[in-house]
């Protein structure tokens, strides 16, 4: 059991949390977020491992882990 | 569920300023966590340069400087020396460092002083536009080397790094990247060896983190990010490139 | 009463730097200060809680200062004008950060390398800012070598007082030159005490930047404004100059450092021949005397500015007298020291 909450607001949407995801379960939002950026969103959740490597990628520090 | 990985205490709640993609924030966040870690937070003080990452007073969540252009070693080498318990750290980049502020670099190594230096390379200036840094490769196309970096009128990318090592007075010194997990993570492990001889009083200590300038160099971050494996890492090979017997 | 000593000038600087608490020196050698340095590595060396450095530059040696005045302690770095022309990115940087510190500029010969004698050629610089920007730093200017002594201790507490950097503008004459001097017993001075600004880690408050830039325009005006407030105090309160037979004179030379050393002799020499002339000999250049000046200029309508420069702080006499009395001027340059007789000689053609 694992999951993510990503920070919308602080999302930049620069897309690197996609790549490091090694389940391939984050994907980008249709919405825009407050600064105009598409948030990432993750996809089936119950895939997550709780790896942290979306966390450990992501610049702004948007992204917290829970197991 | 129990939080695995957030936000370091060292990190005040300010959203960066930094363009999506740069790793200006991974490095920032790495530090971070390594101050956590040791519990010297309320014990630091850091010195940022000018450049895009003059604004790290407002990101680290302890007590910071900023300094003139290139001068961060000289500063730090002051509050260190009048408070030799105190953790002190540069964060600069590389026309900071490996340009205007080279002389102060060099001498703070050489001297040995009791400082972790945090230098991001990227190969560029990222806040004044796009131009050409000392770190710039061959053929690298810039405001200021628009036909691409002729190392024979503008001379070859500075290998900070290996430069340093040839200094007696540098303990520890080392090239990490962050463009991709697996370096990120080898990346916290070095920063926390650099702080690690800090906090042991062995002296200088220096990670060079190859970092992505999505913006400036006209690449989408992730684009960016396999730039710097692609065209970087080759040039400056990752390692360590010198360390005491007692942090190997 | 203290013992009087026999010291060359640029040590007598050390000397009173320590005494004032100094225990932080930051400096790079050049004639003709090399002696402050070489003093100041002998002594801080040995000390505990000390630090000297040899820096690798004089812009180094001032970003030292920057660091360590900025932890609290005093922190002081000393050059001549070739090497103050580089500290002044970092004296542009701790004034605007206000950050105490003390800067010796043992002025020599310039433009350009220029040469190795005693000159004066760096009022303007370090009078009007130096660097860029709008600031300034509170100018003293010794004409002995216990003044150099009292002065470099009067600096320390000023630069704390106001949280601003000091100058101590002398020249190579003064640096090399022997005097017997005296460090006297100072009276205690209530300064304002460090521990809400100083970066010393956070603990137990909340993290402190010192940071000597702001990109909103409106912010960092009204940090130029403050500062101007407080330049405007200093001129209110700590402008000091000597007075020398101001009363019935016929001339009034104005003149400062090694050369109102030589007015003096200038003064007595001109008795002799039945001309009185005297002198107004300006002890802080920032702030100016203009006070005085203005004031003196009621009276006396021959004012004679002497400097070893082209003429610079002869602009802040004018300024002064305000059209007032007539402003003459003479200068010699590039490291010659005016000779009493050809001083003499000026004042007569102004008579």
């Amino acid at each position: 059991m694992a999951k993510i909450v990503i920070d919308e607001e602080r999302c930049k949407g620069c897309e690197l949390c996609l790549t490091a995801c090694p389940k391939h379960i984050i994907t980008m939002s249709d919405n825009f977020n407050k600064k105009g950026y598409h948030p990432a969103k993750q996809i089936n959740p119950e895939e997550c491992s709780g790896c942290a490597f979306c966390a450990i990628t992501c610049p702004d520090v948007a992204i917290e882990v829970f197991k | 569920m129990k939080k695995v990985f957030g936000r370091p205490v060292s990190l005040t709640d300010v959203p960066f300023t930094y363009c999506p993609g740069c790793h200006h924030g991974i490095a920032h966040r790495l530090v971070a966590e390594v101050l956590d870690e040791f519990g010297v937070r309320e014990n630091t003080i850091g010195v940022c340069p000018v450049g895009c990452s003059v604004f790290a007073y407002l990101f680290f969540n302890c007590d910071m400087v900023c300094a003139a252009h290139g001068r961060a070693p000289a500063i730090a080498t002051g509050i260190k020396r009048s408070r030799p318990d105190s953790i002190v750290f540069t964060y600069q980049g590389d026309g900071d460092l490996a340009s205007i502020g080279t002389a102060e670099i060099v001498h703070a190594a050489n001297r040995g002083e009791n400082i972790t230096v945090i230098f991001i390379n990227n190969a560029i200036y990222g806040m004044t536009g796009g131009q050409m840094a000392p770190t710039t490769l061959a053929g690298q196309i810039t405001q200021t080397s628009p036909y691409g970096r002729d190392p024979k009128t503008m001379g070859y990318p500075i290998r900070v790094s290996e430069m340093l090592s040839t200094l007696k007075g540098a303990t520890y010194i080392s090239r990490v990247a962050l463009n991709k997990p697996a370096n990120i993570i080898k990346a916290k492990k070095s920063i926390k060896k650099a702080f690690q001889v800090q906090l042991d009083r062995k002296g200088f200590s220096l990670v060079e983190i190859l970092s992505s300038c999505p913006t400036n160099w006209g690449l989408s971050p992730v684009e960016a990010s396999k730039w710097v494996e692609e065209n970087m890492i080759p040039y400056y090979p990752l390692g360590e490139f010198r360390v005491p017997e007692e942090v190997a | 009463m203290g013992e009087k000593i026999l010291m060359k000038g640029n040590e007598a600087i050390g000397e009173a730097a320590i005494r004032a608490g100094c225990r932080y020196y930051f400096g790079y050698p050049i004639t003709p200060q090399s002696e402050l340095t070489a003093y100041m590595a002998k002594k801080l060396l040995k000390m505990k809680n000390a630090a000297f450095i040899q820096a690798e530059s004089e812009i180094a040696a001032i970003n030292m200062v920057y660091g360590a005045a900025a932890t609290g302690v005093r922190a002081m770095t000393s050059s001549s004008s070739p090497g103050i022309s580089l500290k002044q990115e970092g004296i542009s940087y701790i004034a605007l950060a206000e950050l105490p510190c003390v800067v010796v500029n043992m002025m020599r010969g310039g433009p350009g390398l220029g040469d190795i004698q005693p000159s004066q050629g760096d009022y303007f610089q370090a009078t009007k800012g130096g660097g860029h920007g709008d600031y300034h730093l509170i100018v003293l200017a010794p004409s002995s070598v216990q003044e150099l002594v009292d002065l470099t201790m009067d600096a320390f507490d000023l630069a704390d007082k106001y949280r601003n950097p000091v100058m101590i503008l002398g020249d190579g004459l003064l640096g090399q030159m022997m005097e017997a001097v005296e460090f006297k017993e100072r009276p205690k001075v209530d300064l304002p005490d460090k521990g809400d600004w100083i970066i010393t880690g956070c603990k137990d408050r909340e993290p402190r930047h010192i940071v000597p830039f702001d990109l909103d325009p409106s912010v960092l005006e009204k940090w130029n404004y403050n500062l101007g407030e407080k330049y405007k105090k200093i001129k209110e309160k700590e402008v000091r100059y000597e007075a020398v037979n101001t009363e019935n004179a016929e001339l009034i030379i104005v003149a400062y450092g090694t050369v109102a050393r030589i007015v003096k002799t200038v003064i007595s020499n001109a008795k002799e021949e039945g001309i009185n002339i005297g002198l107004i000999r300006p002890i802080t250049l920032f702030p100016f005397p203009e006070k005085v000046i203005n004031k003196t200029a009621d009276n006396v309508k021959k004012f004679l500015v002497v400097e070893m420069s082209l003429g610079q702080m002869v602009e802040d006499v004018k300024l002064s007298v305000n059209g007032k009395a007539e402003v003459n001027f003479y200068g010699r340059a590039g490291g010659i020291i005016p000779s009493p007789e050809e001083i003499l000689k000026e004042v007569k053609k102004c008579l």
